[in-house]
C-alpha cells in the first residue's frame, strides 16, 4: 500500500505540490490525470524517493519512504519499478544490457539466468532478435518497450508508469494497456500510471486521481470520474480548451 | 527583495556552488569503499582517460619541453654568456617536472576528459537516465562520480610522468642535439641537482588536478538542467572552473610542500 500525506514542494517560487493526500491499496492500479506541468511526474519521483519533500509523508508499506537514507533507498528501489516517460535508456548499453542492469544489482541468479529473464522480459513486451542493438538503433516505441521490460524484469511489487502509451500507435499503447493489466492480474502488481490519455485511464485504472494546482481534486472509479460533477474534471476528460482550466 | 537581491549576488551563488561540489566531493569520499565496486566503469575511465590522452599529453609536453629547452638556451646564452647554456639542464627538468607538465597535463585532460564527463552524465541528467539508475538500485554517486574520480586520481600523475619524459627528452633534443650544447656538462648537471622529490611534488600535484577535474566535470553534469543548451553550458563551465581551480592550487601546493627533502 502506498499512502501519500500532505505532500508539498517547491521548485524555487514555483509551488508544485501543495499538500496531495492519496492512498493506493495494494494490487490497485491508480491512474493520475492532471495538465501538463501540474506536478504529476513531480509526485511519482517523491513515492520512489527520487526527490524528497518540502513537507510531508510517503508511506510504502511500512516504510517512510521520505526518511530513507542513500543506501537504505537502494534496497527499497528493489519493490518498485519504473517507466520513464522518454524511456531513460543508458546510451552506453546495449538492449540486454539496459534490461539486465536492475537484475544484476536487485537479484543474484547466475549470467545464464540472467540472460533468459532478458530474453523473457522483452518477448512480453513483443520485442525479439533486439538484445544487441544500441538505444540510438531503436524508433521511439521501441525504446519505451525496452524501457518497460527493463522495469519489469525483476518483478516489482509496484509499477510506476510516467506516459506509458505517449510515443506509441494506438495498438502499441493498447498492448501496453494489456500488459498493465496483464501485470495486475497475474502478479498482483501495485500501480500507479501518470497519463493524459483518458481511454487507457479507463481500460486500466481502479481509480482515477484528477492532480489540479497541486492538490488532488478529485479520486474515483472510472465511472465516478466520467459522471463527475466538477466541471474541471469535465473540461478535462472531454479535453475540451473552453471552462475553468484556464488554458494558456 | 533584499533576499532576491542577496541571492542573485555573485558571492552568494559561488557560496552555493562551493556548497554543492564540497558536497559531491564529500559523498564521494564516503562511497569510495562501500560496495558494489563499478570495476567496469573504473577500468573503462581509467582508458578513457589515460590511455586515450596519451596523443595529446604526448604533444604538448614534447613541444612544451622544446619551447623551455629554447628559451633556456637564450636565457643562458644572453645574460651567462656563450658556453654556459648546458647549466641550463637542471632548470628546464626542474621547471618541468615541478611546474610545466603537470599544469599542462592537468589542463588538456580539464579540456579532453573533464568536458566529456560533464556533457556524458549532463545528457544523462536530461534524459532521465540518472532517475533510471537510481530507480534500478544504483547509487548515481558510486556508479558515476567514484570510478571517474578514482580513475583520473590514478591516471593523471601517470600522464604527468610521461609527460615528464617526453618534455625532458625534447628539451635535451633542443639544447644537445639542435643547438649542440655539451652532452656531459648537461646530463651531469641535472642529475647532480635533480632529486626524485622534484618529481614526486609534480605526480602530488598532477592527483590533486585529477580529483578536481573529474569532481568538476561530475558536479557540472549532474546540475545541467535546460537540455542541449544546458549540457553545452556545463562543458564550457568544467573547463573554466577546473583550469581556473588548477591554476590556482598548484601555487598553493608549490608553497606548501617543501622545496626539497634533502635540506
Amino acid at each position: 500500500m502506498i499512502r501519500i500525506i500532505n505532500l508539498h514542494k517547491a521548485f524555487g517560487d514555483n509551488q508544485v505540490l501543495r499538500g496531495v493526500e492519496l492512498t493506493v491499496a495494494t494490487g490497485e492500479t491508480m491512474v493520475v490525470i492532471g495538465q501538463s506541468g501540474s506536478g504529476k511526474s513531480v509526485l511519482l519521483k517523491h513515492i520512489i524517493g527520487l526527490m524528497k519533500p518540502d513537507l510531508g509523508e510517503i508511506w510504502v508499506d511500512d516504510t517512510e519512504a521520505t526518511k530513507l537514507d542513500e543506501d537504505e533507498l537502494q534496497g527499497f528501489t528493489r519493490k518498485f519499478g519504473m517507466l520513464f516517460q522518454g524511456a531513460a535508456l543508458f546510451d552506453s548499453m546495449t538492449v540486454a544490457e539496459n534490461v539486465a542492469f536492475g537484475l544484476e544489482r536487485h537479484t543474484n541468479y547466475p549470467r545464464e539466468e540472467i540472460r533468459r529473464m532478458v530474453e523473457e522480459s522483452l518477448a512480453r513486451v513483443g520485442l525479439h532478435g533486439v538484445e544487441d542493438m544500441l538505444p540510438y538503433e531503436l524508433s521511439g516505441g521501441m525504446k519505451k518497450r525496452v524501457g518497460l521490460a527493463r522495469a519489469i524484469a525483476y518483478e516489482p511489487e509496484i509499477m510506476l508508469y510516467d506516459e506509458p502509451s505517449t510515443g506509441l500507435d494506438p495498438i502499441r499503447a493498447d498492448a501496453i494497456n494489456d500488459l498493465i493489466n496483464m501485470l495486475k492480474r497475474d502478479m498482483g502488481v501495485t500501480s500507479v500510471v501518470i497519463t493524459h490519455d483518458m481511454a487507457s485511464s479507463y481500460k486500466i485504472a481502479d481509480r482515477i486521481a484528477m492532480l489540479y494546482e497541486g492538490v488532488i481534486l478529485e479520486v474515483g472509479t472510472p465511472d465516478e470520474i466520467r459522471n463527475s460533477r466538477n466541471p474541471i474534471v469535465q473540461q478535462f476528460i472531454h479535453g475540451e480548451s473552453q471552462g475553468p482550466i484556464k488554458t494558456w | 527583495m533584499v533576499r532576491t537581491f542577496i541571492q542573485r549576488s555573485l558571492t552568494y551563488r559561488a557560496l552555493v556552488e562551493l556548497g554543492e561540489v564540497g558536497s559531491l566531493f564529500w559523498k564521494t569520499l564516503r562511497n569510495l569503499l562501500k560496495k558494489p565496486r563499478e570495476h567496469q566503469t573504473f577500468l573503462q575511465q581509467l582508458e578513457e582517460i589515460g590511455v586515450r590522452s596519451l596523443p595529446v599529453v604526448s604533444l604538448t609536453a614534447a613541444f612544451g619541453g622544446l619551447v623551455f629547452g629554447f628559451q633556456t638556451y637564450i636565457g643562458f646564452h644572453r645574460y651567462i654568456g656563450a658556453g654556459s647554456e648546458a647549466l641550463g639542464g637542471p632548470i628546464i627538468t626542474l621547471a618541468l617536472a615541478k611546474e610545466l607538465i603537470p599544469i599542462l597535463t592537468g589542463l588538456m585532460i580539464s579540456g579532453r576528459v573533464g568536458s566529456s564527463m560533464a556533457a556524458e552524465i549532463g545528457t544523462m541528467k536530461i534524459t532521465e537516465q540518472i532517475d533510471a539508475l537510481h530507480s534500478l538500485g544504483a547509487n548515481p554517486v558510486r556508479y558515476l562520480v567514484v570510478p571517474r574520480t578514482l580513475a583520473a586520481f590514478f591516471m593523471t600523475p601517470c600522464l604527468t610522468l610521461y609527460g615528464d619524459i617526453i618534455g625532458v627528452a625534447a628539451g635535451y633534443f633542443y639544447m644537445v642535439v639542435l643547438m649542440g650544447v655539451n652532452r656531459v656538462t648537461y646530463l651531469t648537471n641535472t642529475t647532480q641537482y635533480l632529486e626524485l622529490w622534484d618529481v614526486m611534488t609534480g605526480l602530488i600535484k598532477a592527483a590533486v588536478f585529477g580529483v578536481v577535474i573529474a569532481v568538476v566535470g561530475c558536479w557540472q553534469g549532474m546540475e545541467t538542467e535546460g537540455g542541449a543548451e544546458g549540457v553545452g553550458r556545463a562543458t564550457t563551465r568544467t573547463v573554466v572552473i577546473s583550469s581556473i581551480t588548477i591554476l590556482i592550487l598548484n601555487f598553493f601546493i608549490s608553497k606548501a610542500l617543501p622545496a626539497s627533502l634533502s635540506q
